[in-house]
């Protein structure tokens, strides 16, 4: 079981304090997920198409980013010209290269296997580690993040292991994630059924099977309301989704909607969380319009 | 001649199959009865206990104590339990059980020094009075379920489930929804009761965890909180409820009994016992709370020899239900009642049944006074001599214990130990992690 | 009779129920007001004494849990079980109370000036619990005795598996539960109706109310209602 949060900023001179205003949301959750956090946060991508963001993440804790990015730097290719760029927080980093993940995702397995590719995109930045919401905010200065919107997860494991792996958001694709309070009953048999559509998974975890059929549909052409419909059909158990994609962030809670979710909505702000205790600090959220979804009712707001 | 050929029966569809066909066929309705589950399943029966020889000392039977008592409930309570004894009651509701069984328990307990439960229906004033440790259990349909009892309680069960029927909620049949049983649920007399199989104001331990807290806060943090789960996927549920903040948590195995569930959900919903606790010792020492929470394991729990396996295998306690039931007189083809001893036989008859083959309780026509709100039936059970049974039988246990924890060379019967034991079947062996004797052998292990 | 202020800024949630509980110390105060709630959970829970307190804020989840007696006014929402359980005495939500609300409670009034979640009146066991927005789905799931007032609309499946509980609503009923159904309206039903809208100083006309209640087709085991078990 989890907590979730989200925020979304309307005003972009307000964009600075993303992480700031996140960091009380996350450690306001730590009841309801004390075993890991993590969080995606998604920037207005730079003027140069080609570059990509990758998140990557050390659980060893041994790999000394620098070198990896002059060893990628390095490396022998004859086709395309490298441009790399690396920002680094303990053992988490950043890389900005336009090197495709066909290309980039096996330099990295066979070089460094330790290593997770935790999200690729031209706008998400996405962390996540074992430990307390608040040790994983403080290690990862989070409060220093900004971005025009976030999503976030503490988790309280259920049936999966912790591990890195297992925390939330898991991502599909290109700057989509997801975080999952609830519990699905049915996810080994979706795996089965996504892994025959060539779908790879990383974990045992129900989250990741929605994900990935989230990522299946998305990858066919539809949309993420119409891929959330077909997959209010095939889920089965308890849900509350919150998604985030380059530009929007998406909330739908399942037909019995047992598990929680609060909405508070101002001129600057959206913003998201399983508990209005996480919300409580928020600037105006006093005159802030505060309600809580209803059953299979999507909400998709555009940053 | 006859041809032998035509008198061979089926394994698949045996008597038993065909009767439960003929039976949908004529009702159109699954079957609801009462008891745990029958079939064989493994259980503590295979394990059996490497006593003391040349290479580990007895103890003496009577000079040399051996320690029962017991304490749950230290992690956040003001006031744990203390027990004289590794052995309570299950939570059986009144109603299911009638008012003088409740009081018989309740003072059979009182004089062993242990505790008893309420169940689905609430606390009734001679269950306090009669019963010196009481546990008040909180379940999905909260019947009953008020803040003065709460506070009279000794300790909180939060009853996720039971093993009967992990994820199912509880049944009482119309019969046995007499005046007092309707008045303390809040319900008419006389209608089929269902009761929901979630609790109304929470889903999910991330809840259940603030749930634990204004339990806590309502009574001032003095009572210990126990969870309790049926057997299905204990190693997950016990981690649960120690992060949802359980002081004690309670694993209830598939042999668990019911007053009345469907069959089916009795026999092919949820675990046996042995590998239930195996998998919640696991998640407790995985956790290194093993100690800081307690365990306790029902389901079947029949013998002392069962108290001292489930110890040995990490219980801290065990809860009895059906065991105490049958000290009452369970499946008895007599009652004792103004001195004398009264067949049965008939009454069983009249039910479709037979003495040692009833699981009747969900008729509320129990033949000797346990299961029922019958007025002149519950007269067959007179508390005196009920209290005086099942205390006798709670006793007996508890030397059976003691025998053999000295045989095991131990002063204390919270240290047996899983190694004390060797297993005498494969299933067991696997189920339990305990070698098959005369092994070293633990499949799934080495 | 004095009036105690306490400030959840520098005050932790124990300290003040601990205060709620103690008789001797309620004895000469006639009303306790929280500040600074911010969602906190299990406020004024367990309290069993005839005193008005005063949440000034947002609560969170089970706030005054197992009232008896007790007279307690949140300023702002309310999160999950609003009053669950409770026995006696009257607890006012102004803005809009969170799933479950009024959950398995015996007695007493819970009022909502604003909307509540779904599941309102879940398991209701005698108490009376009024609306001034809408409720969500499943409300008066299992609901046992005691009477909902809605002066809004209802979700899907209101009054699934009804017993003895009675629904007034005034708006929509997006569906009605198994064994739910609407019933005529009796005298001694507008009367009710206009009972507890007074009881909330709200002003609707009784007659625009309809009554569900049970149709008590799940009162007792039968097989052709074999797709409801």
């Amino acid at each position: 079981m989890c907590g979730i949060v989200g925020l979304l900023i309307k005003k972009p001179e307000l964009q600075p304090h993303l992480g700031e205003w996140l960091v009380p949301m996350l450690e306001g959750m730590a009841e309801r997920g004390p075993d890991s956090a993590g969080l995606a946060l998604f920037r207005k991508p730079s003027a140069n198409g080609q570059i990509k963001k990758y998140s990557l993440f050390d659980p060893t804790g041994q790999v000394r980013w620098q070198e990896l990015l002059e060893h990628l730097k390095n490396r022998q290719y004859a086709e395309t010209a490298v441009s790399a760029s690396l920002t680094s927080q303990a053992n988490h980093a950043i890389l900005h290269t336009n090197l495709e993940p066909p290309i980039l995702k096996p330099w990295l397995a066979e070089h460094y296997p330790a290593v997770y590719v935790l999200s690729v995109g031209r706008a998400i930045e996405l962390y996540k580690d074992v430990g307390s919401p608040r040790a994983i905010a403080q290690k990862y200065q989070f409060h220093k993040l900004a971005g025009s919107h976030a999503v976030g997860h503490t988790r309280m494991a259920t049936e999966s292991a912790v591990t890195p792996a297992h925390a939330h958001p898991f991502t599909a694709g290109e700057d989509f994630c997801l975080v999952h309070n609830g519990s699905l009953s049915n996810p080994h048999s979706l795996r089965r059924k996504l892994e025959k559509q060539g779908i790879h998974f990383d974990t045992d975890n129900d989250t990741e099977a929605a994900c990935r059929f989230l990522e299946w549909r998305l990858r066919e052409g539809d949309d993420l309301a119409t891929a959330l419909a077909k997959g209010a059909k095939e889920f089965d158990g308890f849900y509350t989704f919150l998604m985030g994609t380059g530009d929007q962030l998406a909330l739908v809670r399942d037909a019995f909607a047992c598990k929680p979710a609060v909405v508070a909505e101002t001129e600057d702000y959206v913003a998201i969380a399983s508990e209005f205790r996480s919300l409580a600090h928020l600037p105006h959220i006093n005159d802030a319009h505060i309600f809580e979804p209803a059953p299979e009712e999507l909400h998709i707001w555009k940053a | 001649m006859t041809n032998l050929i035509s008198r061979e029966e089926s394994w698949g569809y045996n008597q038993a199959i065909a009767n439960y066909i003929y039976n949908a066929a004529a009702h159109g309705l699954y079957e609801i009865r009462g008891l745990g589950a029958k079939r064989r399943v493994p259980h503590f029966d295979d394990l059996v206990f490497l006593g003391a020889s040349l290479s580990r000392y007895p103890l003496e039977g009577y000079r040399e104590k051996c320690s029962t008592k017991t304490v749950l409930g230290t992690r956040y309570a003001k006031k744990p339990i203390e027990l004289a004894i590794p052995i309570t009651i299950a939570g059986m509701s009144f109603g299911s059980l009638s008012a003088n069984v409740k009081e018989a328990l309740g003072r059979a307990a009182t004089a062993m020094g242990t505790s008893t439960t309420t169940g689905d229906g609430g606390m009734t004033p001679e269950e306090r009075r009669a019963s010196k440790i009481l546990v008040y259990q909180c379940l999905p349909s909260r019947y009953g379920f008020n803040p003065d009892d709460l506070r009279s309680a000794d300790a909180i069960e939060i009853v996720i489930g039971q093993g009967a029927k992990p994820g199912g909620g509880g049944l009482l049949l119309g019969l046995k929804i007499n005046a007092r049983v309707a008045q303390m649920r809040t319900l008419p007399e006389g209608i089929d009761q269902r009761s929901a199989c979630r609790h109304p104001d929470w889903t999910g331990s991330d809840d259940l965890t603030i749930k634990v807290q204004e339990l806590r806060e309502i009574t001032d943090w003095e009572k210990p909180i126990y969870i309790k789960v049926g057997a299905s996927r204990p190693k997950h549920d016990v981690k649960l409820a120690v992060q949802a903040g359980a002081d004690v948590v309670v694993v209830d195995g598939m042999q668990g009994g019911t007053a009345a569930t469907q069959a089916v959900f009795i026999e092919h919903v949820g675990i046996p016992t042995l590998p239930a606790l195996r998998q919640a010792v696991e998640a407790l020492e995985e956790m290194d709370m093993k100690g800081k929470v307690q365990l306790i394991i029902s389901g079947g729990i029949r013998t002392g020899a069962d108290v001292a396996k489930a110890l040995a295998m990490g219980a801290d306690a065990v809860s009895i239900g059906q065991g105490v039931l049958y000290a009452l007189g369970c499946n008895r083809h007599d009652y004792f009642q103004d001195g004398a001893y009264h067949s049965v036989i008939a009454d069983y008859e009249a039910l479709g049944t037979a003495p040692g083959y009833c699981h009747h309780c969900h008729t509320g026509k129990c033949p000797v006074g346990i299961t029922t709100q019958d007025p002149i039936l519950e007269q067959r059970l007179s508390p005196d001599k009920g209290a005086e049974h099942v205390k006798n039988y709670l006793q007996t246990l508890t030397m059976e214990l003691t025998t053999i924890a000295r045989a095991c060379g131990k002063q204390d019967v919270h240290h047996l130990e899983r190694e004390d034991l060797a297993a005498l079947t494969i299933e067991a062996a696997a189920m339990a992690k305990v070698p098959l004797a005369g092994t070293d052998w633990i499949p799934g292990v080495n | 009779m004095e009036s105690v202020t306490f400030d959840l800024a520098n005050t932790t949630v124990r300290q003040i129920n601990s205060f709620l509980h103690d008789r001797d110390k309620l004895r000469h105060v006639s009303l306790v007001k929280i500040l600074n709630p911010n969602g906190a959970h299990n406020l004024a829970c367990g309290i069993d004494s005839p005193i008005a307190v005063e949440i000034h804020g947002h609560a969170g989840y089970y706030v005054a849990g197992m009232n008896q007696q007790a007279r307690v006014t949140v300023f702002g929402n309310a999160g999950t079980g609003t009053a669950e359980n409770m026995m006696s005495g009257l607890v006012h939500i102004k803005g809009y109370a969170s799933g479950n609300a009024g959950a398995s409670a015996h007695g007493g009034t819970l009022i909502i000036d604003g909307s509540a979640g779904l599941r309102c009146g879940i398991s209701l066991k005698g108490a009376d619990i009024i609306v001034g927005g809408s409720v969500g789905s499943f409300s008066a799931f299992m609901a046992q005795a005691g009477r909902i007032l809605i002066c809004g609309d209802a979700g899907d499946a209101l009054g699934d598996s009804l017993y003895e509980a009675v629904i007034y609503i005034k708006g929509e009923i997006k569906s009605l539960g198994a064994d739910a159904q609407i019933e005529p309206m009796q005298e001694s039903d507008y009367q009710a109706v206009a009972e507890l809208l007074s009881k909330a100083g709200w002003d609707h006309d009784p007659q625009a109310f309809k009554r569900v209640a049970s149709a008590k087709q799940l009162y007792h085991w039968n097989a052709n209602a074999s797709k409801e078990y």
